[in-house]
């Protein structure tokens, strides 16, 4: 995963509330098997309506709970292929939020207020070492996880770090792992 | 000194943490289409699964309903290659897998229950949001994405940071003709499809408590459409009756252990929600997403929104109509929401001894293999085709239309399934979420109906009904 660090540039806006993952990379892309060129179907039935116009830039600025519905994180694949690194709205929805960590795509939550004051503006930057995003001459913080910070300021893979818990892990097997269903014997 | 009452979701959470934000995952469930890239980047880092003893497999979003056996048959070429992949990446890891053609193949979320492998207490992860159904048995499950599902593949963990906690709780009883699908639609238009967003939430009250098992795997099911991951209910007699016997269920159910697993009376949430079940009406959704909801005896309300009016401009209504009066094309029973024999028992019992609409095409998905064979064993199949139903095999089949199972653009559909985004179903077309009896009783009378006052006519009962 590359590392996250500063991103800066010019800005996206898509001034839409509740965009669902449905809409983001509709399902009948989901059919792939591979990771990778998605981002040519990003939005792909709203890209049809005129007036449509989402340019590639780093930063895309959008309403409330984007992201919403489906798990699949084909959605965060297409809005990271098709050129975004990092995603501004007011909320995001959980899963949607925790994918795109995972690929080094770094979704800033800011109050409703600043992320209206944002869209106003051309550029912005985010810097996570500070937790600020700068536009307009001002400085606005945004909050994350410290653990999910440092992971994406160094570029750590989630599977590498949990791997270094190896010991622990076969010690809650030995004793904690809970009795279950075994699936390999039905 | 007494220990710090808990809540449910702390205790499953406390007894499953490996380290401080890594919780060891009791049973993965695996599909075929948020599977591939993590079973590639596996191969790709020389990485095996670590647990498949705790993994199962089954196709079920891609599947034709044609009633296929093998993956050879699906005629789509990009949905055949995926559960072809399925099968062969489960074949090298040592997976075990329920595809096409198996008797235990189904809706990933109506087979674990089915199978028994669903337990009170357990973790519980699939790449699909609509995990939360299995939180019905009193386990913490939640939807990941496909990242998640290598790292749970190579590690039997996830880190996870931890969710505030949230619960609904329910006064008063259901009235009739109103169900487990009306009591979360009701909730998702009071709390908003934002609302549980960052919450892990517990439905409790004694409207939850009556309900059927299946009826809160429908309510458990649908959290995530109220923003919520998790959604769990607490474990009772009515979880022990349906465990019971079940193929993977333990003998004796170790019934004592799993009555601990509920919320202290002193533990606090951060938010406490209360919603009034017997003021509910059977719900309609009127928009794009599923807290744009009424009662069917109301009308489609005045856009507050932006988005609300682009939702009345894409499903093709106007403000004040009534709900009854807006007429259907296409129903469909299916989905992981309500797809069960339960679901489908009382969907027959709407239709039998009528005749779906003339302007109407309905279908029957029904959840599993083993709901099918059920469902035909009480002669339920012969109801729907008597009534001018397709009888289809299982899968995820119209609800996200990833199958040939799509509505036309501008068609306008009953659905018994949990999404009413545009185009879910098939581009431009048109979904109102209701109930199994709501969706059984629009397609007989080819619109919207409230079925307090519908008498569905008396037929002889089914051969084989319990």
């Amino acid at each position: 995963m590359d590392r996250v660090d500063k991103i800066r540039g010019p800005i996206s806006v898509l001034n839409r509330s509740d965009v669902d993952t449905d809409q983001i990379i509709p399902k009948q892309f989901l059919k792939r098997v591979e990771r990778t060129g998605f981002g040519q179907y990003l939005f792909y039935d709203w890209a049809k309506e005129p007036g449509w116009d989402l340019d590639p830039n780093e930063i895309l600025v959008t309403g409330r709970n984007f992201g919403c519905g489906s798990s699949r994180e084909h959605a965060p694949w297409a809005l990271q292929d098709y050129g975004f690194k990092a995603l501004v709205a007011p909320s995001f929805a959980d899963i949607f939020y925790s994918n795109c960590t995972k690929i080094g795509m770094l979704p800033v939550p800011l109050p409703e207020e600043e992320v209206e004051a944002l869209m106003a503006a051309q550029e912005a930057e985010i810097d996570l070492e500070a937790e600020v995003v700068r536009f307009s001459g001002r400085e606005v913080p945004f909050e994350i996880d410290p653990d999910l910070r440092h992971r994406l300021l160094n570029g750590l893979d989630d599977i590498g770090i949990t791997l270094q818990s190896g010991e622990a892990l076969e010690r809650y097997e030995a004793e904690r792992e809970r009795a279950g269903p075994v699936t390999t014997a039905l | 000194m007494a220990a710090e009452p808990t809540t449910l979701f702390d205790k499953i959470w406390a007894a499953h943490e490996v380290e401080p934000g890594l919780l060891y995952i009791d049973l993965h469930l695996v599909h075929e289409v948020t599977s591939p890239q993590a079973f590639d980047a596996l191969r790709i880092a020389g990485r095996k699964v670590r647990r498949p003893d705790r993994t199962l497999a089954t196709a079920d979003h891609n599947v034709p309903t044609d009633g296929s056996s093998r993956a050879a048959q699906i005629l789509d070429q990009l949905s055949r290659v995926q559960v072809e992949t399925l099968e062969r990446n489960c074949a090298e890891f040592g997976v075990p897998i329920y595809s096409l053609g198996s008797e235990r193949q189904g809706i990933v979320h109506v087979i674990g229950p089915e199978l028994g492998v669903t337990q009170p207490g357990m973790t519980i992860v699939c790449g699909d949001s609509h995990t939360a159904t299995h939180g019905a048995m009193g386990a913490l499950a939640f939807g990941i994405g496909t990242s998640e599902v290598e790292h749970v593949l190579a590690t039997q963990t996830l880190r996870q940071t931890r969710p505030r906690s949230m619960r609904i709780s329910y006064g008063g009883e259901l009235g009739f003709g109103v169900t487990a699908k009306d009591l979360i639609l009701g909730t998702i238009g009071q709390i908003g499809v934002e609302g549980g967003v960052g919450y892990a939430i517990e439905y409790a009250g004694e409207a939850i408590e009556a309900l059927s098992m299946e009826g809160r795997f429908t309510v458990c099911n649908m959290t995530i459409e109220a923003g919520g991951r998790s959604g769990v209910i607490a474990p009772d007699a009515t979880t022990f009756e349906y465990l019971a016997g079940r193929l993977a269920a333990p003998d004796p159910l170790p019934v004592e252990e799993w009555s601990e697993l509920r919320t202290d009376p002193e533990a606090r949430f951060d938010r406490e929600v209360e919603v009034d079940a017997g003021a509910l009406s059977p719900q309609v959704t009127w928009g794009t997403t599923p807290g744009m909801v009424a009662g069917v005896s109301d009308s489609v309300p005045d856009p507050r929104t932006p988005g609300e009016e682009r939702a009345l401009e894409y499903m093709a209504l106007e403000a004040g109509t009534p709900i009854e009066e807006i007429a259907l094309d296409r129903v469909f029973i299916g989905s992981c929401t309500n797809s069960r024999i339960g679901d489908l028992r009382a969907a027959a019992a709407m239709v039998r001894g009528r005749r779906v609409a003339s302007s109407v095409e309905a279908m029957v998905v029904p959840g599993s293999a083993n709901v099918k064979i059920q469902a035909e064993r009480e002669g339920l199949d012969e109801v729907f085709r008597r009534a001018g139903f397709d009888w289809r095999s299982a899968g995820c089949s119209m609800c996200l239309g990833m199958n040939p199972d799509i509505l036309a653009p501008g068609e306008r559909c009953a659905s018994t399934s949990n999404r009413n985004f545009e185009g879910r179903q098939g581009r431009g077309g048109r979904s109102h979420l209701v109930s199994p009896e709501m969706a059984a009783a629009a397609a007989i009378e080819g619109r919207f109906v409230d079925i307090r006052d519908w008498e569905p006519a008396r037929g002889p009962e089914p051969v084989g009904a319990r």
